[in-house]
């Protein structure tokens, strides 16, 4: 802590520090127990993408059981394939373990991307305000004037079909969710007792801004952050049931497994399942986290 | 209330404005040679020269802006490079099966969601109100195709009660009006028609929903819990009224109010979510046509149809927030 800040907060009647503010939301973090279902499934989704090739018990993407596959016959869950092959012969467990990386990367590369993009809207305009405020809300505005799948499809029909373009597509989107976040956070900060005083000691605007109320107001950016992780999983499968996800098909994907799925839905239903079930216990967790994270940052907050 | 329609319409020209030109220009970035894609195998030099002068792709872009804006005012999209029907045609002819697939997965949320959501507060903390809150979250991080994929399998092919795609059923040769077709089963008494609408609605109406029905759950428990604990309530219970009257006037009235902003939210998403659904399902609105369009790289169509879905959008918008007016007389006047 520099010396202006110890003098302010003495100034502003001395408000916790922040130290102790986040020793509180530790605390309220650990006796919830959706924060912990969270914190587990989070946990679980992250050694399993990052060890992936040691759980598979394969390659992925390799056709190496091609010769099993006959137009009438696919052969279903064995010994050997837990859950299978796919009609290019493929193992389908492999696939599944080795979706979990690619999820994981395009939802923590977009969520960055949308955060930084986001964040550095809403700070040329929740810390500059006036006219530069003005004009970066127009453009929020206009960004947020196009659903959000549809912001994502234009954005994944300029780039291409690759790995980049679902990310770019998917930041795009949250782009002007986390400039408002900001700014808001930002406009609350600005009448609190400890800008007066930074103010009044004759700190530089950029430096009370940068310094001082963005450390304070990242909060609702950490919650939301969060939660993006989990729309960002269903995204990712949902841009590649369009046909505008990764083109590659050596790369496993949880969405592309689930159209695959389709085509042999009446035969064996439950191949949709397992990625389906990924997708959604993946997003759940985040979902948890985020939430629990929202109420132990805001516990007035209900909901 | 007059106003502040006045006012909210203004605040939408330059979001219009902004949007043409960021439309414009997202075009023009795209990959991929429009007339090239249209002739396929048959593109000669000639032929690609002729469809970038009939398209007018072979102007200045600045011209083309022009042009393209000054055809927008009067009602002109261009005509599609795939079909060469008119963009603005086709969106009018399939935007009455979204409207009504929207509308029925709008009502799924509200019929469903209102009253799980009410109860759920009542009975705060019971094994009803928890798996209420279990259940909402469960609907959101499904996946909306996944849910669509899972109620076909299911309902359609599994147990066979309901059809697995379409609007209606290719045999019933229906009159019809507006496009809406339960309406015009209903405007020219063919019952039958109508209720082969509505049993094809169902599934759709189902998966498009689930988000929505979520969401309304949650915001209903929550503003009901905010309410009750509210002095009037109080009031109203302690001079002896009926729990039904204070739950109806006194309770659900007000605690109304966060579930009509959040429905009217609620539209960019069941727009999005319909390109999804109606995709699974072979329902003919916009958002099977947008599918398309984007894997043809159909321009005029991606231009006319993202342009005109975010009007709907922001009118929509306005429509809640007036009608937010309507239920709380304390919003007319600020």
């Amino acid at each position: 802590m520099s010396a202006t800040s110890a003098v302010v907060a003495e100034a502003a009647g001395s408000a916790p520090t922040s130290a102790a503010r986040g020793r509180a939301v530790w605390e309220r973090l650990r006796r919830d127990p959706g924060a912990w279902a969270g914190a587990v499934i989070v946990t679980a989704f992250v050694v399993v993408a990052l060890a992936a090739p040691l759980i598979a018990p394969y390659e992925p993407a390799r056709s190496q059981w091609i010769g099993q596959i006959t137009p009438a016959h696919v052969p279903g869950p064995s010994a050997d394939h837990l859950l299978g092959l796919d009609s290019f012969g493929s193992d389908l467990f492999t696939q599944l373990v080795h979706g979990a990386r690619q999820s994981l990367v395009i939802g923590v590369v977009s969520t960055l991307l949308g955060l930084l993009a986001g964040s550095a809207l809403g700070l040329l305009a929740g810390g500059i305000g006036g006219r530069v405020d003005t004009a970066v809300m127009r453009v929020v505005d206009v960004l947020l004037s196009v659903p959000a799948l549809l912001l994502a499809v234009s954005v994944a029909a300029v780039v291409g079909r690759s790995a980049l373009s679902v990310m770019v597509a998917i930041a795009a989107a949250q782009v002007p969710i986390f400039a408002r976040l900001l700014r808001a956070s930002l406009l609350a900060q600005r009448g609190r007792d400890y800008v007066v005083a930074l103010r009044s000691l004759g700190l530089r605007q950029r430096r009370i801004v940068v310094g001082h109320m963005l450390p304070n107001a990242l909060g609702p950016l950490l919650v939301q952050a969060t939660l993006v992780l989990a729309t960002a999983v269903i995204e990712v499968a949902a841009l590649s049931y369009l046909g505008l996800g990764q083109a590659d098909p050596a790369v496993a994907e949880w969405g592309r497994m689930l159209v695959k799925a389709q085509e042999r839905l009446e035969a064996e239903p439950d191949l949709a399942l397992w990625p389906g079930a990924c997708i959604a216990v993946t997003a759940l967790g985040f979902t948890l986290l985020g939430e629990a994270l929202r109420q132990a940052l805001d516990p007035r907050a209900r909901r | 209330m007059l106003s502040l329609v006045v006012r909210r319409l203004g605040l939408l020209v330059p979001v219009l404005v902004g949007l043409s030109v960021l439309l414009f220009a997202w075009v023009r970035a795209l990959p991929g040679d429009p007339a090239r894609a249209l002739l396929g195998e048959r593109a000669t030099p000639a032929g690609i020269a002729e469809v970038n002068r009939l398209y007018g792709f072979d102007q200045p872009w600045w011209q083309q802006y022009l042009t393209y804006v000054s055809r927008i005012a009067r009602g002109d999209f261009g005509n599609s490079t795939r079909t060469g029907q008119p963009v603005l045609d086709t969106f009018l002819e399939r935007f009455p099966a979204t409207v009504e697939l929207a509308v029925a997965a709008l009502l799924v949320a509200v019929v469903v969601g209102i009253p799980l959501g009410y109860l759920a507060a009542r009975r705060a903390g019971s094994w009803w109100d928890q798996l209420v809150v279990g259940g909402s979250l469960l609907g959101v991080v499904v996946p909306v195709f996944f849910l669509a994929f899972l109620l076909k399998w299911l309902f359609a092919l599994e147990l066979g009660w309901l059809p697995t795609a379409g609007r209606q059923d290719a045999r019933i040769d229906a009159t019809h009006v507006t496009n809406l077709y339960v309406l015009d089963g209903l405007l020219t008494r063919e019952w039958d028609a109508s209720w082969d609408a509505v049993v094809h609605l169902v599934l759709p109406a189902l998966a498009l929903g689930a988000i929505p029905l979520a969401i309304v759950v949650r915001i209903t428990r929550a503003s009901v819990l905010e309410v009750l604990t509210e002095d009037h309530v109080r009031t109203a219970e302690a001079k002896g009224l009926l729990r039904r009257t204070v739950s109806r006037r006194h309770v659900l009235r007000n605690a109304m109010l966060p579930v009509s902003t959040t429905l009217g939210l609620q539209a960019g998403a069941l727009l999005a979510g319909a390109v999804l659904t109606e995709t699974v399902f072979a329902f003919n609105g916009i958002g099977e046509y947008l599918f398309q369009a984007v894997n043809q790289l159909d321009y005029p169509v991606l231009q006319g149809f993202i342009l005109v879905i975010a009007v709907v959008y922001a009118l929509v918008n306005l429509v809640v927030d007036v009608s937010y007016g309507l239920l709380d007389p304390r919003v007319r006047t600020a």
